[in-house]
Parts: structure tokens; sequence; C-alpha cells
């Protein structure tokens, strides 16, 4: 079958371990997790994890059911880019020895809506806030230039 | 009412039924035993040798009663012994609250004396655990708990309470015991329906079912389903003891060493209809070629079951009672007297008849006479490995939670616990523990907790001098090179029976063996029966991994 990645959004009791217990099942499973993030929400109680797995049909089935059948996971549910607002943030940093490539990046970054946020020397670094998609996107293009480091920061997610 | 922390982990304990529990003190769990002294009229503590020994016990109660058992341990070291026993409960669905004590609040994370983080450690082996911070939260905990371990499919649940807890004051308020919550029990008409309609259709439906079947006691739904609708029924090892041992339509047990006939009835079912049951890869050997004709139905509690193992076609998240109370009025009276002709040729045919012997004692003969001389009330317990697999295909039980064995762990040295937990639980039954002389050593020290409490709990070696199950596997796919697996050991069971304080017999021909255990029934304290076993003998039938029944070995 063929894989793909997969948004997954829960919420979870706010619990000492709640984030080990996901990730030792995520472990024990041999399930792919490409990110997850842990985050607040209104109610002190809950957290929101939002997490991005790389699996076919059957295995995606198997993590839904497997991280519902955890105490401490209240809900869960899978999101479509399409039907979800869920971003991400990339920060790039890229070796930039002459202005030629100072200004293709640039360029770049506008197509792509991503900010230069500082361009001292021969290093410049970019930030980008999009759907993981367009952010894999904009690595590519980007791969074509000398890249020092990236920190993606795993996505964040919400039901429309 | 103002208690300690120990009190009221005693009374919440009394308040879910636990009137016994197994364990072992140390210091970080000094308060709960100081309390268990308070109330050992009401709780009794059973110790054993080590604290595996307490968990198999546990978990040996649970499986013989279908209560929730206990066991308490230490900290550290107390604790990590718990995990294999925790582990084989948890593989095997049977409900289990383990406690442990940790170092006081004050001390965790200083790599304080015995101290180890026992829930880190059991995250992936238990249904749920807990770290209980504020002695307030004691009660309420020691109730989920139960009520976690009880409800949908069954499973084990940690709670660590650092030593500080058990010594602080709160006011406590008895509560009723917690009641299993409605997962599993509530189930769509149309579903039953729909299902019942596929029964319907079915030429060649068999059923094949699991521990789910004990779990929730359905096997009087079971055998009304089997009845009305004449459909034959093959089990997995959870689930011996389920249906009546003569049942016509009970087909034994399916997989790697099930019957033969049994093997065929599933490979050329129309239908298979899987009540609490995984399809693990002892039964499903070749998940590709497990019933390949048929149109699979899979009936589970446990959601995460359904398409994991094998893809279904129809499926209904539900207790298997539920589910069987449930459908049987919407289940036609049928007949598939052609089908039941053709499973009977099977059986005359195909399955495998061992042979007697007089002169030697041969494996499927000691279980047999334990059957016979034991009775229709007899326990078997078991450890892992051959005479695991022959207890199995020959115990002849009649009735659930009369064979208690590591099905999905495969934890050699379960046995000997599981039975002091039986035979606890169940004082007026006997119970034989069945195991190889490979697999008693690992727990025989359990032998003084039998001698201390007057336990007469009959363990039965087949000694065959080897590690037959390996070396079965060596002789087959390893070209007979016996790495490791030809133990020869000097021990010396009489011997070793009476050191303990316990009675010991050597058998070599089934008329010693038969004097010997008509002794050992009679007696009131433990026994060792030590059983010379040819060490080529071999568990057959057998189907190896990830082959089917067109490939069994049967001779």
């Amino acid at each position: 079958m063929h894989s793909n990645k997969y948004i997954v959004t829960a919420l979870v009791r706010n619990h000492a371990g709640v984030l080990a217990r996901v990730a030792s099942l995520f472990g024990r499973r041999a399930f792919n997790i490409d990110s997850l993030t842990a985050s607040a929400t209104t109610d002190a109680k809950v957290s929101r994890m939002s997490i991005i797995v790389t699996a076919d049909e059957k295995i995606l089935e198997q993590v839904m059911k497997q991280v519902s059948k955890l105490h401490e996971v209240i809900w869960i549910k899978q999101l479509d880019e399409e039907d979800s607002y869920c971003k991400e943030l990339v920060f790039v940093k890229m070796s930039t020895p002459d202005a030629l490539s100072r200004n293709a990046i640039r360029e770049i970054a506008e197509v792509y809506h991503a900010n230069v946020v500082e361009s001292v020397g021969d290093t410049m670094i970019v930030e980008l806030t999009e759907v993981p998609s367009r952010i894999d996107a904009f690595l590519d293009v980007i791969s074509n230039f000398e890249t020092i480091e990236i920190c993606r920061s795993g996505v964040t997610a919400m039901v429309k | 009412m103002k208690l300690s922390g120990a009190q009221i982990l005693c009374e919440t304990l009394l308040e879910q039924g636990a009137d016994t529990i197994f364990g072992y003190p140390g210091g970080a769990v000094l308060n709960i035993y100081d309390a268990l002294y308070q109330y050992q009229d009401r709780i009794r503590h059973i110790i054993t040798a080590h604290e595996q020994g307490a968990a198999h016990a546990a978990d040996g109660y649970a499986r013989a009663t279908g209560k929730t058992g206990v066991v308490l341990a230490t900290s550290g070291p107390g604790a990590t012994n718990l995990v294999t026993g925790i582990a084989t409960a948890y593989m095997d669905s049977v409900p289990m609250v383990a406690i442990t004590g940790n170092v006081g609040v004050p001390l965790i994370g200083k790599d304080s004396f015995q101290e180890v983080y026992i829930a880190g450690i059991t995250m992936p082996i238990t249904k749920h655990n807990f770290v209980v911070g504020r002695v307030e939260e004691l009660a309420d905990t020691v109730r989920e708990a139960f009520q976690i371990a009880q409800s949908g499919r069954p499973g084990p649940v940690l709670i660590d309470i650092p030593k500080d807890i058990t010594a602080a004051m709160c006011e406590y308020e008895p509560k009723p015991a917690v009641q299993p919550t409605e997962e599993g029990f509530v189930v769509a008409d149309e579903d039953l329906r729909r299902i019942a309609a596929e029964i319907n259709a079915a030429q060649r439906p068999v059923i094949y079912y699991g521990g789910g079947i004990v779990a929730s006691g359905a096997y009087q739904e079971l055998l009304e389903l089997m009845h009305k609708a004449d459909i034959p029924a093959a089990g997995t090892i959870m689930s011996l003891g389920s249906l009546p041992a003569e049942e016509p339509l009970y087909l034994g047990m399916v997989g790697m060493h099930g019957k033969v006939s049994s093997g065929w009835a599933v490979d050329r079912a129309d239908l298979l209809l899987s009540i609490g049951a995984r399809f693990s890869d002892r039964v499903a050997t070749n998940i590709d070629r497990f019933a390949p004709k048929a149109r699979v139905i899979h009936i589970d509690v446990d959601a995460a079951e359904i398409n994991k193992n094998l893809p279904t076609d129809d499926f209904l998240v539900s207790d298997a009672k539920t589910f069987l109370a449930g459908v049987l009025p919407y289940v036609r009276e049928a007949k598939h007297s052609e089908w039941r002709a053709q499973i009977d040729v099977w059986r005359e045919k195909l399955d495998y008849k061992p042979q007697d012997a007089a002169d030697c004692l041969r494996p499927h003969q000691i279980v047999r006479l334990c059957a016979e001389l034991g009775g229709e009330d007899l326990i078997f317990t078991t450890d892992v490995g051959q005479h695991q697999m022959w207890t199995a295909q020959y115990c002849g039980r009649s009735h659930p939670r009369q064979l208690l064995t590591s099905g999905g762990l495969g934890t050699m040295g379960f046995g000997y616990g599981a039975a002091i937990g039986a035979k606890v639980a169940r004082p007026n039954q006997p119970v034989i523990h069945v195991t190889g002389d490979g697999s008693f050593h690992m727990n025989l020290n359990e032998l003084c907790t039998t001698v201390t409490y007057e336990l007469p709990v009959i363990t039965v070696i087949m000694n065959n001098q080897v590690l037959g199950m390996v070396r079965q596997w060596q002789s087959m796919f390893y070209e007979k090179r016996y790495s490791s697996t030809t133990l020869e050991r000097k021990t010396d069971y009489v011997k070793l029976a009476e050191a303990f304080g316990a009675q010991g017999f050597r058998c070599t021909t089934p008329e010693e063996f038969r004097a010997a255990l008509t002794k050992a029934l009679a007696h009131q304290g433990p026994t060792v029966i030590d059983c010379v076993v040819d060490r080529d003998e071999r568990v057959l039938p057998m189907i190896a991994a990830g082959q089917d029944i067109r490939n069994i070995i049967a001779d």
C-alpha cells in the first residue's frame, strides 16, 4: 500500500507523562512519527497534540485506533489540509557567499511568502509559516542552495 | 474519617472485593505492610519467594476466577521484578492491579536508593498506569485502576505510590465497588441482523473463538449458536475449556499445534466468524493464506483488533456475550450435513493420534493421566514449550478457567506462580502445574511458598534433559545443530522437593506415574513428580511459521 503523510490531532488529558505514553506507543507499534507538537488549550486540564505520521491507510487506521485506546486520549481526528487550518513554521539558515545567491533566495522567498528575517555577512535566515506540503515544496526549491541548518516546528492544526 | 494513605489503600482494595493479594515487602512499602498487619483479618497477603512469582500468582488468581488479581511490590528491584508478570497478563488480557511503592516525593528523580521510574518502564505493558501525586488522589486512583483493568478488553494497571503518600493522612469516604464501563455492551440491532444474514447464507461456516469468550463468560451463548445454526467451532489456546470436550461440533484447538481437521475446516470454510480472538501468528501462521475462501467476520471488544492482523469483510465491536445473545434470535436453524460429514472424514483420516506406550512415559499419556486422575474440576497451569502444547492438546477440559497458560507472551516460569494463585483462589479444586525441566528451573524457588502455605500444588515435570521446543525447531529447521539446548542438568528433583519441605517422586512408566499422582492428589502439601521423557518426542502436528495447513507436519 502507498504511504502518505497524514495529520492527526488529538485532545489529551494534561497529565505528566502523557507525551511519553503517545511516543512509547508509536515506538512499540513501529509507527513512523514525522513530527509531534503538544500545546495548551483553553482548558488547563486538556492539551492538544498535533502529529504527522507517514503511513499507508492500513497503518493509519491502527494509529487512530491504538492512540484512542490510551486512557488519557479524549478525542482524536485525522485532518486534511483542505478542511482544516494547519500550519507549520520553518527557519532555514543558508550560506549566501555572493549577491547572486542572496537575490535568488529573496526571489524564491517572495514567491512562497517567506520572510528573510536575517541577512548578515555570508548567511541568511528565512522564515516560512505554511501548510506542511507548501513547506516541503519550499525546502525542495531551496535545496539548490547551500543550506546550513533547518528547523521545523512540527504542525499545529485546528478543524475548520 | 481520617486515614493514612496505606490504610486508604487497604480500604479501597476491600471496596473492590480484593481480599487476597500477593506480594513482597520492602522499604518503600513499609507503611503499606504496617497497614496490612492491621487489616490481616480482612486482607489475606501471600508472600512469595520473588516478586515475579507474586505477579504470576495474581495473574493465576485472576485467570482462575475472573476477578481482578492484585500484586504488591516495593520500589526499584521489587517493581522491575514484576515486569515479566505484568507483560504476561497484558498479552493475555488478564485483569490485574499491580501496586508498587516508590521513594518519597522529595527523593524522586535523585537516583535515590531503590528508585526506578516503573511508570515509564510499564507504559507499553499496561492498559494504563498511575503515579499518585497526593494522598487525596489515592482512593479514586485505586478505584479507577480497578475499573480500567475490568472494562472492555481487560488488562493490567499499575499504581505507583511514593512512600510519603502512604504515610500522609486524609479524609476517606467509602464507596461501592466500581463497575466495568459500558464499552462493548452496546450494539446496534441492524449490525446484528446483517451479521445474522451472513451466517444464515453460509454453506460451510466455522466459528473461530478465543479468550474473549472466557472474559465475557459467553460459553452457553456460544454453544447455543453452534447448535442452532449447526456451526463447528475451533478455539485458540486462550479459550480451551470453553466448550465441553465431547461436544461433536467442537473442532479443538486451531493453529501451529492445533488439530489437522480444525486447520482444514478453517481453510475450506466459506464463512469464518471470529469471536474474541485476534488472528495471532501462532494461529494464522501465514496470514495471507488463513481462511482463504472465507468471508471473515470479526467480533471483538477491542476496536483496534479489527483489521490489525487480518483484513476483515465485516466486523462488530462488541463484547462476545453481548454479540452472541443479540445475534441468536436472528440466526435461523440450519443443518450443514455435507460440511460436517467432510469434517468427520478429516478427523478420521488426518488427525494425529499418538500411540500409547507401557514401558516409557509418553507426553500425551502424562497429560491424559493427569486429566483422568485429577477429574473434571482439575486446573492445569503450564510453563512454556513442548509440555505446554502437549497439555493444551490433551488436557480435555470441559469447563473454562481450568487451563492457565501464557499464550501471548510465552513466559517460561509462569506456571508455578499461576498454580499458587489458582490454588489460593480455588482451594477445593486440584491444581497441577505441568512444566519442563527447562521452564521449572526458572521459578522453582516458589516451592517454598506452597510448602509454607501448605498448598497442595502438584508439579509434573516432563523431564527430557533438553529445551524441547527450541530443540524441535533446531531438529526441523537447523539441521539438528542443538545449540545450547542440551541441558543435561544434574538436578535431583526428588531431593530438591524434599529440601524445600515438599514430597518428590520420579517416574519412568505410566504405571509409576499413576501411583505417584494418586499419592500426590491425596497429599496435603505440594508434590513434585519428575517424569522421564524421551528427548526426541516432538509436538505434533505442526505448521511451521509462515506455512499453512497444506504444509502441516503430522509424522
